[in-house]
């Protein structure tokens, strides 16, 4: 029932516009899988999503949905389900006839119907809500049928465009872990379109970045804050806090910190990067153990956010807010290998 | 008549909530009749007119210092609906005309109003005046230009010819309103129906058309309203040969001088005018949206 589906090579300029939208995205989803595409709005995420779902039309490139190319299918014909940001909910129906929308447009039998709608009112929490119209609920309810509208018919492909953008940041995580509860019930290829990068790595399970219409990375959403692809992406995700210029060779990156074990694909001039979390005070054995001198301390409640120096080079940590460190100690600092990634400067 | 009709229409449809949900007990002793009156008044101004008729249509002598017929009788009646009369048969032209330009307009008015609500056109604006146009030129010239064209196309006349003549009002006017009706219904409803399965055309009956309902009964009901009563394009481009009410009202007044039987007719042209308004005040009473689109 579910489908993979491939963006191959995809290019899209709105007319009249001076910069494309998108350039060259590929992109898989294999079956059953949730990707969630993230990039700061203007990206060109939405139009993705839009192409996918049959609403625009690319100037190149493909999309194939179980290797089928459906770019001449019109969208009811894609076997999709999409959710926007606003639940759009049919406001002249109920809600269980808006859940059974999709449905009726396959030609289902009136029993089937009833047994799936009841079945879905239950799996959005929404059990004896199927008489109320739609101006009847709150923002959440409301996103909560549209979700349930989406996957009635059994769709091979879930969209969804920033669905809980417009909720309130609790209500945004239930919705979130719903979304994923209905994924391992129905099973729909889920696309997920957010500028929320606590959104994209909770509910996915691969994340593309998507910067300037360009993939910047394709990865586990770990790899992405670990390994950050490129300077752009690591300051998309908050994780350029620690630039340090050296140059890299196989398994070392030289430095005014020394010479640092790691492992990297990069070679010669590069930056180095490693978040503040990951950066670990004490006394330890081994390589990556660097002394320095802890310059500013700031307690920020849940935890401290610490500057030192070393050879000259100012490091941003982050520590648990106990931490019995005042500006002018010494310690010395370890930067596990696994976190370190060099990108081209 | 059909401005009288809009502003009787819409009102009640507008304030009728708001009204109903103010608290009673702290709202004035005026506010509390203000209502009635204003309806009363408001009857009695566009009913006025129509008294003396109903009462002429009743009497064949009524002279003028009286202030009452000196005598009552039906001769009016039954020369108007008699075997000589042609009544019935302008009415059903009246009607055939009236149905078919309603539903022309109506669904020409829906597609060129949700193109002007729904999408950038280019010289949207300038569309807007080209709409109001039949209301700005002077009839009178539309007609005589008109009729040239129609004798020359060979549709002159013929009711089909009448029935084309009268189309360009009416659809301008249902284009204007259905323009306010579509500019309240959501573009991206029907794209949502679209990824649920439905066609281009489905979605349209589906999601839109729902909505769109209230709008629609009201711009076949001002459509048919400018049919029924339109005398010049119908005298001209019907060419005496198509008979509607109107011009057989002009007729039998300007012809016989018989004032009970014009009365009589009179009566009989603004009746449909008066139920329709009020079948199409039940219709829209229960609808709360998209009539309030009117007019913007």
């Amino acid at each position: 029932m579910t489908t993979d589906i491939t963006v191959a090579d995809l290019d899209h300029t709105y007319p009249g516009a001076a910069t494309p939208t998108l350039r060259g995205v590929s992109l898989e989803v294999p079956v059953g899988t949730r990707t969630a595409v993230l990039g700061p709005s203007g990206s060109g995420k939405s139009t993705l999503l839009s192409i996918v779902a049959g609403l625009s039309t690319p100037t190149g490139g493909d999309v194939r949905l179980a290797g089928r190319s459906v770019l001449r299918q019109p969208p009811h014909r894609r076997d999709l389900g999409v959710v926007f940001q606003r639940p759009l909910l049919f406001p002249h129906l109920t809600v269980a006839e808006n859940i059974a929308f999709g449905l009726r447009m396959r030609g289902t039998d009136r029993a089937a119907i009833r047994r799936r709608v009841a079945e879905l009112l239950d799996a959005v929490s929404l059990p004896g809500y199927g008489e109320r119209r739609s101006g009847e609920l709150s923002g959440g309810q409301q996103q909560r049928v549209a979700l349930a509208r989406a996957l009635a018919a059994r769709p091979g492909v879930l969209l969804l465009d920033e669905p809980f953008s417009a909720l309130d940041p609790q209500l945004r995580g239930e919705m979130r872990a719903l979304l994923t509860e209905l994924h391992r019930r129905e099973g729909s290829t889920t696309l997920f379109v957010t500028h929320d990068r606590d959104e994209a790595t909770d509910v996915a399970d691969t994340v593309t970045v998507l910067l300037d219409g360009r993939v910047a990375q394709h990865a586990p959403p770990a790899d992405l804050f670990r390994r950050p692809a490129t300077l752009a992406v690591a300051r998309f995700l908050g994780g350029a806090g620690n630039a340090i210029p050296g140059t890299a060779s196989a398994g070392h990156f030289d430095c005014p910190l020394g010479r640092l074990r790691l492992d990297t694909d990069h070679r010669g001039a590069g930056l180095l990067l490693i978040r503040p979390a990951a950066i670990v005070v004490g006394d330890r054995q081994g390589d990556n153990v660097v002394p320095a001198t802890i310059t500013a301390v700031t307690d920020r409640g849940t935890h401290l956010d610490i500057q030192a120096t070393s050879a000259g080079v100012t490091l941003h940590l982050t520590t648990g807010p106990a931490t019995p460190l005042r500006p002018g100690d010494d310690t010395p600092l370890w930067l596990p290998p696994a976190h370190l990634s060099v990108v081209t400067p | 008549m059909t401005e009288a009709g809009l502003t009787k229409e819409s009102r009640p449809v507008q304030e009728a909530p708001p009204v109903q949900e103010a608290g009673r007990p702290r709202r004035p002793l005026g506010a509390g009749l203000a209502r009635p009156t204003v309806l009363i008044l408001t009857g009695l101004w566009v009913a006025g007119p129509l008294l003396p008729l109903a009462v002429q249509a009743f009497t064949d002598q009524w002279f003028y210092p009286d202030l009452w017929p000196a005598r009552w009788s039906l001769a009016g009646w039954e020369q108007a609906l008699g075997p000589q009369s042609r009544l019935a048969e302008a009415v059903t032209t009246s009607v055939g005309i009236g149905a078919a330009v309603a539903a022309l307009a109506t669904a020409l008015g829906a597609a060129a109003g949700r193109a002007l609500a729904w999408h950038r056109l280019p010289g949207r604006r300038l569309i807007e005046l080209v709409l109001l146009a039949p209301v700005l030129v002077p009839p009178f010239a539309v007609a005589m230009g008109a009729q040239i064209v129609y004798l020359r196309a060979g549709l002159a006349d013929s009711l089909t010819g009448v029935v084309l003549a009268q189309l360009p009002a009416a659809t301008a006017y249902a284009t204007l309103l259905m323009s306010g009706v579509w500019a309240g219904v959501d573009p991206a409803l029907e794209r949502q129906a679209r990824t649920l399965g439905a066609g281009t055309w489905r979605a349209f009956r589906e999601v839109s058309l729902p909505q769109l309902r209230g709008g629609l009964v009201v711009a076949a009901m001002f459509a048919f309203l400018i049919s029924w009563s339109d005398y010049l394009l119908t005298l001209l481009i019907g060419g005496g040969v198509v008979t509607t009410v109107p011009l057989l009202l002009f007729a039998t007044a300007a012809g016989s001088g018989n004032q009970a039987a014009t009365a009589a007719i009179a009566l009989v042209a603004v009746a449909p005018p008066l139920l329709l308004t009020a079948l199409a005040a039940r219709q829209l009473a229960g609808r709360d949206t998209a009539l309030l689109g009117v007019g913007r």
